[in-house]
């Protein structure tokens, strides 16, 4: 049975944590994360959650302990945003490297500087080689189921990543919504028992975590590293068909949204995809054959199926949350001009890149997008590819 | 009240076959803190000497659970072990008692990981915290950290035309510790091995965080023929520029008093880094640290007879 | 050890055989090897609390020798010794292999 709850994406994801009831949770105050904190802080003086909450005094230290307890064989979570995961990238990596399942909730903000506490995905755009998983929410419905499904993803025995679980700061974190959240014991059920491969706690069968790993073996971790990517798609998938039949809400790496016979495409990442997809209804409605291809998963990325998804657009649009400087274009669109080539495609793609900061994306900006990339079809991609949404020019 | 001859009764925890330089006292330090910890010991370590000569893939010198992550966070990945065991014992999933170390040399404790450092004994971690301080960045080639003592020729403050050595005094790490109001603090150093495992036992008896402060002479960065190590830590001591010394719930005890309190140069005179104090135009240099020892060790007695009245 | 591939080997680095250090030899280091006399030996331990390298055999609690296999020959536990003549001496590798 359903409880449907009116919830912040920052309490979606906090009722998901007090579901998932890790063994410890290390947190740090960031905004727009506070809240989420605030919540399941509740949730730990009310005695709901068994977890050991400890309260660091940097998002360095908060990755640190989470990456010691999830090598002691707790299930470990912490949550941040922006300048804090800045600051834990180099554990980032470690968490991601020496295997450990990890999930945390993202809450999309600008990466400094001028200081901004406002979204975009210059965060976590910045450590999509980290070796995380990135599953980039929608909405609150998302940050929710989202975070359920990802503590089986990480665990997987096959796939044993971190992932981070990302949503827009203030737009999704701050904005209520309605959800279907499931019953505690259906929950509890899902996530299921944490078995570790290894513990530091186990001292009859010790081991060693972190060691100097040199010219002869550091090469063979990181593929190793590759594997468990490599095995994740059909993991995600399978978690998200398995989510789908206990909630009805079934999930995939990819979400296409009216593609399958649209001429003009566009590609986004997280709340935008809402708005989206209301101009999609609208212009769909005028008689246009438009479509959005979301992105969920972004590592791993999948490239065959959006290349697959792409086949049959005239142009493409690709929306960037986040600048990749001296790059051809944002992160989405160097993926997505990676993942058409050889694909037999020489559909015109202009980048667009919007919101930084918190800048707005408004459904008018959508449809200007669809606007522009109705004069393309049969050229070749514009010189002037890289464009900005919403900017003063 | 554990010494050599309780001690050779345990287990050895620190195999043979770590990369160490011959006659690394650190290693040493290593070696008796786990022969009086036991092997229900998770220990951590910060990058540095002992993390790199001790686990080189696919070498691993630690017979008890170990992990290293990165420089600066020794103790915040040791508090997050000792949180998941905490959560585990309260769920009733483990049931044994298992100690908790994290080490540091002197780069990971009093500069980069200080900040983890503090956040860990404040937060109230049963764990132990151990800085092996050989004084310097030994590791990557003995570059002065802040607890390299005034004077010190360093990599990066080398003796030159104009500079004679390291310029500042070294930062008191221990008392910064002392003012976390944990339960323990103490300063201890290999060469006085039976006062170093005591101070180690009752580290990890008291609940709650404590950290000690171990110094490591390390042959190599300070210049001395490695088969005096031992002694060189013991002059240390004997000159009172280390004391050692333990504050327990506040109360400070010297645990060693020099019969003779050697002159500071004693000890330095023995070690290549200080050679160029003995010139004289640095000789006040040596003064100044003879000075500063002096007054830290008075210091000490009053707050040691503070503790008994 | 032979070098094994990716597919052989634990994940994310983890070492599972702990203390497999010993079966790397660091004995070749030695310039100098430590030579123990059982005779002068006042078993007060101060070669084992020293050594860098867990390097004094014992059994029982008793010295019983030295590890070369892992003695680096740093000579502490020589320079340690109290009794005289020292029980444990200190001597060049090329004349001892002669």
């Amino acid at each position: 049975m359903a409880r449907r709850l009116t919830l912040t994406g920052n309490d979606a994801g906090a009722e998901a944590m007090r579901q998932i009831d890790p063994d410890v949770v290390a947190a740090f105050p960031i905004t727009p994360q506070t809240e989420l904190m605030h919540k399941f802080a509740e949730h730990v003086a009310d005695g709901d959650v068994k977890a050991e909450f400890v309260l660091v005094e940097s998002e360095h230290s908060a990755m640190s302990a989470t990456v010691g307890a999830a090598a002691a064989g707790a299930r470990a979570m912490t949550a941040t945003s922006a300048n804090g995961l800045a600051l834990m990238w180099e554990i980032v990596y470690i968490a991601a490297s020496y295997r450990l399942p990890i999930v945390m909730p993202v809450i999309n903000r600008a990466l400094s500087g001028p200081i901004n506490i406002h979204c975009d995905h210059s965060d976590t755009m910045g450590c999509r080689d980290s070796g995380w998983i990135q599953l980039y929410s929608e909405g609150a419905q998302e940050v929710y189921d989202n975070l359920l499904q990802a503590v089986r993803i990480a665990e997987d025995p096959d796939v044993l990543l971190p992932v981070m679980v990302t949503f827009d700061g203030f737009i999704i974190s701050h904005t209520a919504e309605v959800l279907d959240a499931l019953e505690d014991a259906e929950a509890r059920k899902w996530v299921g028992e944490y078995l570790p491969k290894y513990s530091l706690l186990n001292t009859e069968d010790p081991v060693t975590f972190g060691p100097l790993d040199l010219q002869d073996y550091y090469f063979e971790h990181k593929r190793q590293q590759v594997e468990g990517m490599r095995a994740a798609p059909d993991v995600i998938r399978r978690v998200g068909r398995e989510y789908g039949e206990l909630t009805g809400r079934p999930y995939d790496l990819l979400e296409r949204y009216r593609t399958d016979d649209a001429d003009l495409v566009i590609i986004a990442l997280g709340s935008t995809c809402g708005t989206a997809k209301t101009v999609v209804d609208w212009m769909r409605d005028e008689g246009k054959k438009v479509g959005l291809l979301k992105i969920r998963a972004f590592r791993p990325f999948q490239e065959k199926e959006v290349a697959e998804s792409l086949k049959g657009a005239q142009a493409i649009g690709v929306l960037d949350r986040s600048i990749s400087f001296g790059a051809p274009g944002g992160p989405v669109h160097k993926e997505i001009r990676a993942a058409l080539y050889g694909a037999d495609c020489d559909t015109p793609i202009v980048n667009y890149i919007y919101g930084l900061g918190g800048r707005d994306i408004s459904t008018d900006h959508i449809r200007t997008v669809f606007e522009e990339l109705e004069k393309l079809p049969g050229s070749p991609t514009p010189e002037d590819n890289i464009r900005f949404i919403g900017l003063r020019e | 009240m554990p010494g050599p001859k309780q001690l050779v009764q345990r287990e050895e925890l620190m195999s043979p076959g770590h990369r160490a330089c011959a006659g690394c006292l650190p290693m040493t330090t290593m070696r008796q803190v786990l022969l009086s910890a036991g092997k229900d010991t998770v220990a951590g370590c910060a990058t540095g000497c002992v993390e790199v000569v001790t686990s080189i893939y696919p070498f691993t010198a630690w017979r008890n659970p170990f992990i290293h992550s990165a420089f600066e966070n020794s103790a915040a990945t040791i508090s997050g072990v000792e949180a998941a065991y905490r959560s585990l014992k309260r769920q009733g999933k483990i049931d044994k008692d298992i100690n908790f170390i994290a080490f540091g040399g002197d780069g990971g404790t009093y500069d980069i990981g200080l900040q983890a450092l503090s956040g860990a004994m404040e937060r109230g971690h049963n764990m132990l915290y151990i800085c092996y301080d050989n004084e310097a960045y030994m590791n990557t080639g003995i570059q002065r950290s802040s607890g390299t003592p005034k004077g010190t020729a360093t990599s990066t403050t080398p003796v030159g035309k104009v500079r004679p050595g390291k310029k500042e005094f070294p930062k008191a790490l221990t008392e910064i510790m002392i003012a976390h109001n944990i339960p323990f603090v103490a300063q201890a150093t290999p060469g006085y091995p039976k006062d170093l495992s005591d101070k180690v036992e009752k580290a990890l008896a008291i609940d709650g965080p404590a950290f000690m402060n171990i110094l490591s002479p390390c042959t190599r960065g300070w210049r001395y023929p490695m088969e005096e190590s031992m002694e060189i830590a013991r002059l240390a001591v004997d000159t009172c520029f280390w004391p050692i010394y333990e504050v327990e719930h506040g109360k400070v005890r010297v645990t060693r008093k020099p019969k003779e309190k050697l002159p500071v140069s004693e000890w330095l005179k023995k070690q290549g880094r200080f050679r160029h104090l003995f010139k004289e135009e640095n000789k006040h240099i040596i003064d100044e640290i003879q000075e500063q020892v002096d007054r830290n060790w008075e210091w000490l007695l009053k707050r040691e007879e503070l503790a008994q009245s | 050890m032979s070098e094994k591939t990716w597919k052989e080997i634990p994940i994310g680095g983890v070492i599972e055989d702990a203390g497999n250090a010993v079966t790397y030899e660091t004995g070749s280091w030695r310039t100098y090897r430590p030579i123990w006399f059982a005779d002068r030996c006042i078993q007060c331990l101060r070669c084992w609390i020293a050594c860098p390298d867990s390097a004094i055999v014992t059994e029982d609690g008793k010295v019983t020798g030295v590890d070369y296999e892992h003695c680096k020959g740093c000579g502490i536990c020589s320079f340690e010794c109290p009794v005289d003549p020292k029980a444990i001496e200190m001597k060049l590798e090329t004349d001892v292999e002669e």
